[in-house]
């Protein structure tokens, strides 16, 4: 019991030195860094192009767990999902010389890519299902970025603890060729659960990057001023921007 | 000549920091989802075959449940370990330590040499007969640096969605995701096992000498 007590003592040392080396500012702006090497080095080994693994559809998991919000109520999501989502819109905006509405029709209507992918929550999780639709790099092409657009934001109709639910990813991940704004989850319209009716798929990094129930798509040339300014609803609450590792 | 050569000092300090940091936080991260699968995915109780207990905070960094700040410390941790261990193989393999000091030979892998090993170490004899370390060190060592350590730093990146597109022969050559995420479990509390097993050795075989000895680099 005595040495279970020192054991446990010489945890709780490490674990608050830790704390409070992450507290400092060269504490925090080191574990900051650390995610940037992860990220340049991920970049590196494996360019702006490389895909993420396709499986067979035979490798399709049974069921595809949904997390984070199942079914919001804020707003006029539950009025919208009565209707079928045939009122909803998806804006393209911000840095963009023309701005676009498309309603799901136009959605459906563009050139689609499907793709049987893993998803990885940053809990340790996975869960395999095939996506469809239109790459977001039409979207964008589309609207045409101006040339100070650096990041793409993924405004959501989902509130998740009483904050606006968002997302962003670099321009690498945004014309990333498997960087879908995904409307049919293993040929059928996107559960609630799992987003509905359009969620994006950013098949490099972990699920919380995937935003579901999505409604506008911003191009920023900085993430400041939007949320708390760290480019997500989860790195606003100390998840790692970069979502890669 | 010195006992211990300054990188492998260096190396061991550096990883024991590493090693306690990156266990603690990972059962951190392991509080987030408490069950390991195996294949590719896998993401409910009844498809896990290990449901893993909850750590308690004293056991892990940060001491509260934090996802976030636990994967923090452990994302950068990893890489003091990975190319600490890299530089220490590299320095092994050229100065001719592993092949003069570590490896086990044929002639040690019969049931009579392992079991008089064994005895020897039961009564507390850790005699090494003119060499080095003797062959259950030797074993021990070499399992732990040459198979141990390098399986986290592999499943560990096998782990991450942003390396599998570079190396997806790295996660099909351990069996999927899920696999993989389990081996890294694995290994990290077999290198745990290590380290109890190791300390517990250098208690009972002059502990004042021997961390000397992993500080100023003793007498050959």
């Amino acid at each position: 019991m005595k040495r279970r007590g020192v054991l446990a003592g010489m945890g709780a040392l490490v674990a608050a030195g830790c704390a409070k080396v992450a507290e400092t500012g060269p504490g925090s702006s080191l574990l900051a860094a650390a995610e940037d090497w992860h990220r340049k080095a991920h970049r590196a080994l494996a360019g702006r192009e490389r895909l993420a693994r396709e499986f067979d559809r035979s490798e399709i998991s049974p069921f595809f767990r949904g997390n984070g919000s199942t079914n919001p109520t804020n707003g006029d999501y539950q009025a919208q999902a009565a209707a079928g989502f045939a009122n909803w819109r998806l804006t393209v905006g911000g840095l963009v010389k023309t701005p676009l509405v498309f309603d799901m029709d136009n959605i459906r209507r563009l050139p689609q890519r499907i793709q049987v992918t893993r998803h990885d929550c940053v809990e340790g999780w996975s869960a395999i299902g095939e996506w469809t639709g239109p790459q977001l790099s039409v979207l964008l092409d589309a609207a045409g970025l101006r040339p100070e657009a650096r990041y793409i934001v993924f405004r959501c109709a989902d509130e998740l603890n009483g904050a606006a639910y968002y997302e962003s990813v670099d321009l690498v991940d945004a014309f990333h060729p498997q960087t879908i704004v995904a409307h049919l989850l293993n040929g059928e319209p996107l559960p609630i659960r799992n987003g509905a009716p359009l969620r994006m798929r950013i098949e490099r990094q972990l699920g919380y990057k995937h935003a579901k129930y999505l409604t506008g798509i911003e191009a920023v040339a900085s993430l400041d001023g939007i949320g708390d300014g760290n480019g997500g609803y989860w790195e606003d609450r100390g998840y790692q921007w970069y979502a890669g590792i | 000549m010195k006992r211990h050569s300054l990188v492998t000092r260096l190396w061991h300090w550096l990883n024991v920091v590493c090693v306690v940091v990156l266990f603690m936080s990972g059962l951190n991260i392991s509080n987030a989802h408490r069950y390991l699968y195996w294949g590719d995915w896998g993401f409910s109780p009844d498809q896990a075959w290990l449901a893993v207990p909850r750590f308690p905070g004293w056991m892990t960094i940060p001491d509260y449940y934090s996802l976030a700040l636990a994967r923090d410390w452990h994302t950068l941790m990893a890489w003091p370990f990975a190319l600490g261990l890299l530089v220490m193989w590299i320095a092994m393999l050229a100065s001719r330590h592993f092949w003069r000091d570590l490896r086990t030979r044929r002639p040690e892998w019969t049931w009579a040499a392992v079991r008089a090993d064994v005895t020897r170490h039961i009564r507390l004899d850790f005699s090494h007969e003119g060499e080095k370390y003797n062959f259950l060190q030797r074993l021990s060592y070499g399992l732990v640096l040459g198979i141990f350590l390098p399986m986290m730093v592999l499943t560990g990146m096998a782990i991450s969605p942003g390396i599998e597109p570079a190396m997806p022969w790295l996660v099909d050559g351990l069996g999927g995701r899920q696999s993989a995420r389990s081996l890294h479990f694995i290994f990290a509390f077999a290198t745990m096992a290590f380290v109890v097993v190791h300390v517990v050795m250098v208690l009972v075989s002059g502990p004042m000498r021997q961390m000397r000895d992993m500080i100023t680099g003793g007498k050959a």
